[in-house]
């Protein structure tokens, strides 16, 4: 007899390879959208399919919650800035997160009969979603700046960290012994939305590239728990394949910045590596009259941008300045480093929104071998990431983390607001060396002072 | 064995998970979170169970509240990937 629960898992089988799919044309920028709508097209299905479910016998909440919640999600997806993205991304993670610990406790809530197995996985879906809902709050007010980006230590922090394990620990115990108590689960909820907050607000905002990788690998584990507690096959099929996503931008972030993920998520605690090494030299100020004369030579440019193109909102200039070199016969490249911005491809989708095409992006090991070929590297807004200082000074905190070794061509332009140091809070030895020139300002500012020159020529 | 059945899965899944996404470029990192994430509101269709039963109207509250959440995920993800995709283009 063909029942309904055999409909509904046959219709799961064919989501999670629509899922699959969807996740492998995400490979290429050209079937990428394709791969997106394909994987939407599986959530559909199954949400469709979900609702014959004979278990389903009222459908009014199911009704008001389902137009709300779509309601706030279009609102969201149409008016969210690009340059916000970051922060739509880590707020994404947080709703995903709280709906997990949601389903969790409901289901153990309403379980007849339930087996100590049930209640520990429903124990981990509540902590790894409570964790990733406010954890993912916390990096969205530092992202939007609603907090100081900066590490937020206090004294004693370490040891309320370790009193809010211990408490974990013994409240999933009693969680899982003793599941009619409601006040065990209260306090997992409250313990574990705590331990997020705690868990992000020591880490600083240039860490934030790993932070949201993590945080999105959470939401998919999250669901992932919460499908061992309902025992629905999909949702650990989906989750685990959001979780892996979550690890692998996790890893590529933490290699590019050659640190490991312990030391990004505590470096917080410790002192500030002082380098007593002095980097002495004179900065050499660039007018924007100058530096058109430069490129209006140049052969070859290559653009490195960082945050703070994102936070001049600089790239439909950039792209403006692109167009009047390339119709000066000039070849134009972008080198991104993994870490530039605040979150994995930040810099690439800025750039396409400004309409760069995707194949004048480069990453850091293909662009870097040709580098000496470029007659201008144009550094807007990046600083850790193009530091010279990481290949040759050892004893330089950042010392062996991959850069772009902008230094290497002929000449380098880096635009600056100011002589501050970057995030990591170390000098920069590229803005002394011989061929580095520096263009102080708002980057937006200066590159469209270049273009006035190429439009006065 | 039902605990075993879906560890089996599991592990299936999270190495189809690695390799899939393991070829993505580094140029689609963030539509692969937000694609990824919206992947992760399936939590929906456990939530839709929840907040449609009529046993105790506590995990009634829950699951509705569940499957607000799961929706905003799921359709702000699906549209806000999209809308990322659709700028990447080609000379």
């Amino acid at each position: 007899m063909l029942s309904i629960t055999l409909v509904i898992n046959a219709v799961y089988v064919v989501c999670a390879a629509l899922f699959i799919f969807g996740l492998k044309m995400m490979g290429h920028p050209s079937t990428a959208r394709k791969g997106n709508l394909l994987s939407a097209v599986g959530m559909l299905a199954a949400i469709i399919v979900t609702l014959l479910d004979n278990a389903i016998v009222s459908y009014q909440w199911i009704f008001i919650a389902v137009c709300a919640g779509t309601l706030v999600g279009i609102l969201a997806a149409r008016l969210v800035a690009m340059t916000s993205m970051p922060e739509m991304v880590s707020l994404l993670n947080g709703v995903g997160g709280i709906a997990s610990l949601l389903v969790a406790w409901a289901s153990i809530h309403d379980a007849v009969e339930i087996n100590q197995l049930m209640l520990l996985v429903g124990f981990l879906a509540i902590l790894i979603g409570g964790v990733t809902f406010s954890g993912s709050v916390v990096a969205w007010a530092k992202l939007s700046e609603r907090i100081a980006g900066r590490p937020l230590v206090f004294a004693g922090q370490k040891f309320v960290n370790l009193l809010i394990v211990t408490a974990i620990v013994v409240c999933g115990y009693l969680f899982v012994t003793q599941p009619q108590l409601d006040t065990v689960t209260y306090a997992v909820v409250g313990l574990a939305l705590v331990f997020g907050i705690m868990l992000v607000l020591p880490i600083g905002g240039a860490d934030m590239p790993v932070v949201i990788s993590l945080l999105n690998s959470y939401s998919g584990l999250a669901a992932c728990a919460a499908g061992f507690a309902l025992q629905n096959n999909l949702l650990i099929v989906a989750g685990s394949l959001v979780g892996a996503s979550g690890v692998i931008l996790t890893q590529i972030m933490c290699k590019a910045m050659n640190r490991s993920l312990s030391n990004v998520l505590f470096s917080g605690f410790q002192s500030v590596v002082s380098s007593d090494m002095v980097i002495e030299g004179e900065v050499k100020p660039l007018s924007a009259e100058d530096a058109f004369y430069v490129l209006e030579a140049a052969q070859s440019v290559v653009v490195v941008p960082g945050y703070g193109m994102a936070v001049a909102q600089a790239q439909h200039a950039l792209k403006e300045l692109q167009d009047l070199l390339e119709e000066n016969g000039c070849e134009v490249a972008y080198a991104i480093h993994p870490v530039a911005g605040r979150m994995p491809g930040h810099m690439n989708v800025l750039l396409a929104e400004a309409d760069v095409s995707y194949e004048q992006l480069f990453e850091m090991d293909e662009i870097n071998p040709r580098m000496e070929t470029f007659d201008v590297a144009m550094v807007i807004g990046a600083n850790d990431v193009v530091n010279p200082a990481a290949r040759e000074m050892q004893g330089s905190p950042i010392y062996g983390m991959p850069v772009i070794n902008a230094d290497l061509a002929k000449n380098v332009f880096v635009f600056k607001r100011s002589m501050a140091s970057g995030f990591a809070g170390i000098d920069n030895p590229l803005f002394f060396k011989d061929n580095s020139n520096m263009i102080f300002g708002d980057a937006k500012d200066s590159l469209n002072a270049i273009i006035r020159q190429f439009d006065d020529d | 064995m039902t605990g075993i059945y879906l560890l089996f899965i599991l592990m299936l899944a999270i190495f189809v998970g690695f390799e899939v996404i393991r070829k993505v470029p580094a140029t689609l990192h963030t539509p692969l979170m937000s694609g990824a994430n919206a992947i992760s509101g399936i939590t929906l269709i456990g939530a839709l169970a929840l907040a449609g039963s009529e046993s105790g109207s506590w995990s009634t509250w829950l699951g509705a509240a569940a499957v607000f959440f799961a929706t905003i995920n799921v359709i702000g993800g699906y549209l806000v990937t999209d809308r990322m995709l659709a700028m990447f283009k080609k000379k």
